[in-house]
């Protein structure tokens, strides 16, 4: 075997795939592949003799990649296994960070720990970027609809902005219900009504 | 009493449906526990939160704690299989291909006789046929196996194949799979997405074949062992309920919602009532009790069933096997489950193990309570497999 590893990482989100490539380049002398989710995971996989895959944890084709630690031809290789016992910490963080590895056996954890790190991290951060963005998305969208809630209202009691507002305040606290929820309420029943 | 959340890890298919009414129908409250329900997108990753302390249950293919007891596949850590959720539930397809050379050649798609069924398969392919399966370790794969081996279908050679269901109708579409066997809901789907057609239910292949169990880390089941006794008996109230036609309708509404199955609930009702529509031209098919939660003491973790599963594995991955096969057969805890189940008016068989095959038709056993029948569990080619020789 070459002193170089060769990864294969299974991502189908052609950005995430990019920044993980570039953060396992910068950190450690290696060939990397990128393979988007395909019915023939296996056999494609298996065509680069990984040292290393690296799949998210969610992936729902990780199931595909079973398959190859049971391959035990030496030619059809890898004999790819889950990091676990010596590396146990290891696994359960990566099970945290939402990254699981398969690793061809006799590999050594020393090198494959700078990996996992890089790609551990790159994980994380695509994760807390993509939440901050849905979170901002979401509090846009409640920002939109609550003032469209507010200028129905308007509109039907001839009441000025503030009152449109605390109406819909005491409404949901009323309720239980956040104001979101009773400006989506009223949107949807006034589009109903029209 | 105070209320325990435990998290509990599933795969969105019908037969995750006791864990699932456990705790919409109240069974788990009345036990003083929440069910914190993980949907996992996938079985390693199943497997993987139950192995690494993540959940504390799992929804559980039924030879996978019995391979990790075996050395087979990445991790190792010790299950319990605790109860049988469930049995049989699964349906072998093909292709709309192989439907169409099915047709021609005259198949009637009679969804019952599996030699038939394998003679006309054998009979339009010309070459080994590759099947789409969920897992490696699996029933689905056992079940194929089995039926490959006394069938023509044999001599043509079965290639199989791991294929997530998601992704089964580009597989087939593509040509890597030529046919599969899925859980439900997910032969329905291939039917109504028009990408294939039914060919044969599980048990007509092996007539109570344990699909699913209830699996926690052994370590977990004996220091907690309060927490599993509720869990278990909330699950086996709510297999109870499951086995009642009138709780049907209820069941697929509740399984159909979005955080659950996500599909409609007259999709999951054709898995309940074993009302199945076998080809996209409409045709239906009655079938028996497709998927039994309850009846014939279905949750009990026989193992002989243990047993027969490793004897296969065994066989298939060529596992050196020093003496018996005790070892990876007592991952099935019928001691636990009498030891939680017992004293809690559940009648129990009396042994732990049986002649597995040898029941064709129902038959009433020694029991705790003595009213205890099992029902069929005979191999389609009518060999039994006796625990005490392997």
């Amino acid at each position: 075997m070459s002193s170089k590893l060769t990864v294969v990482v299974v991502e189908e989100d052609r950005d995430r795939a990019l920044a993980i490539v570039d953060a396992l380049k910068n950190a450690t002398d290696c060939d990397v592949f990128v393979i988007g989710n395909s019915s023939a995971l296996a056999r494609r996989i298996a065509a680069h003799e990984p040292d290393i895959v690296l799949i998210d944890i969610d992936n729902p084709t990780r199931d595909m990649l079973e398959e190859l630690t049971l391959a035990s031809g030496p030619l059809e290789r890898p004999v790819a296994m889950f990091v676990s016992g010596a590396a146990g910490g290891l696994a359960q963080m990566a099970i945290e960070a939402g990254v699981s590895a398969y690793v061809v056996d006799g590999l050594a954890p020393q090198r494959i720990k700078p990996v996992m790190d890089t790609a551990i991290a790159r994980f994380g951060m695509v994760r807390q970027m993509r939440t901050e963005l849905a979170e901002t998305r979401r509090a846009l969208e409640e920002r939109k609809v609550i003032d469209r809630a507010k200028g129905l209202l308007i509109k039907a009691r001839g009441i000025d902005e503030d009152t449109a507002y605390a109406m819909l305040r005491k409404t949901a606290m009323d309720q239980g219900r956040r104001v979101a929820e009773v400006a989506e309420a009223l949107v949807t029943a006034s589009g109903l009504l029209r | 009493m105070k209320t325990v959340a435990l998290p509990v890890a599933y795969m969105p298919l019908v037969d995750a449906a006791p864990l699932i009414m456990a705790q919409e129908m109240g069974f788990a409250a009345t036990e003083g526990i929440a069910l914190d329900l993980v949907a996992a997108p996938s079985w390693s990753s199943v497997r993987d939160m139950l192995a690494f302390g993540r959940v504390d249950a799992a929804h559980m293919l039924s030879p996978v704690p019995v391979a990790m007891a075996m050395g087979l596949g990445g991790v190792s850590t010790r299950l319990a299989a605790v109860s049988v959720l469930s049995a049989n539930g699964n349906v072998i397809g093909v292709g709309s291909e192989i439907e169409q050379r099915l047709r021609d050649a005259g198949h009637g798609f009679d969804f019952a006789d599996p030699v038939g069924a394998a003679e006309a398969l054998a009979g339009v392919s010309d070459g080994p046929l590759t099947f789409g399966v969920p897992f490696p370790f699996s029933m689905h794969v056992e079940l194929l196996r089995y039926w490959a081996e006394a069938t023509p279908l044999g001599e043509q050679g079965v290639e199989i194949r791991t294929v997530p269901p998601p992704l089964m109708a580009d597989a087939l579409a593509s040509g890597d799979v030529d046919a599969f066997c899925v859980g439900e809901p997910w032969g329905s789907v291939a039917v109504d997405n028009a990408v294939g057609a039914l060919l044969l239910p599980g048990q007509v292949i092996w007539n109570f074949a344990p699909e699913k169990v209830l699996a926690v880390r052994a370590d977990w089941a004996e220091t907690e062992p309060d927490l599993l006794g509720r869990l278990m008996r909330a699950v086996w109230q709510a297999g109870r309920w499951l086995s009642r036609p009138e709780s049907r309708t209820t069941a697929g509404e509740i399984l159909s919602r979005r955080e659950y199955l996500d599909v409609s609930p007259e999709l999951i009702d054709r898995a309940l009532t074993g009302l199945l529509t076998v080809t996209s031209r409409g045709e239906q098919r009655q079938v028996e009790t497709f998927v039994e939660f309850h009846r014939g003491a279905a949750t009990f973790p026989w193992r002989s069933q243990a047993k027969w599963i490793a004897h296969r594995l065994g066989k298939t991955h060529n596992v050196v096997v020093n003496g018996t096969l005790d070892a990876p057969a007592s991952v099935f805890r019928s001691d636990l489950h009498r030891r939680h189940l017992g004293n809690t008016g559940v009648d129990l068989p009396g042994a732990s193990a049986k002649v597995e095959g040898a029941i064709r038709r129902a038959t009433p056993v020694a029991s705790a309570r003595g009213g205890l029948t099992l029902v069929p569990d005979s191999f389609f080619d009518g060999r039994i497999f006796d625990p005490s020789e392997h």
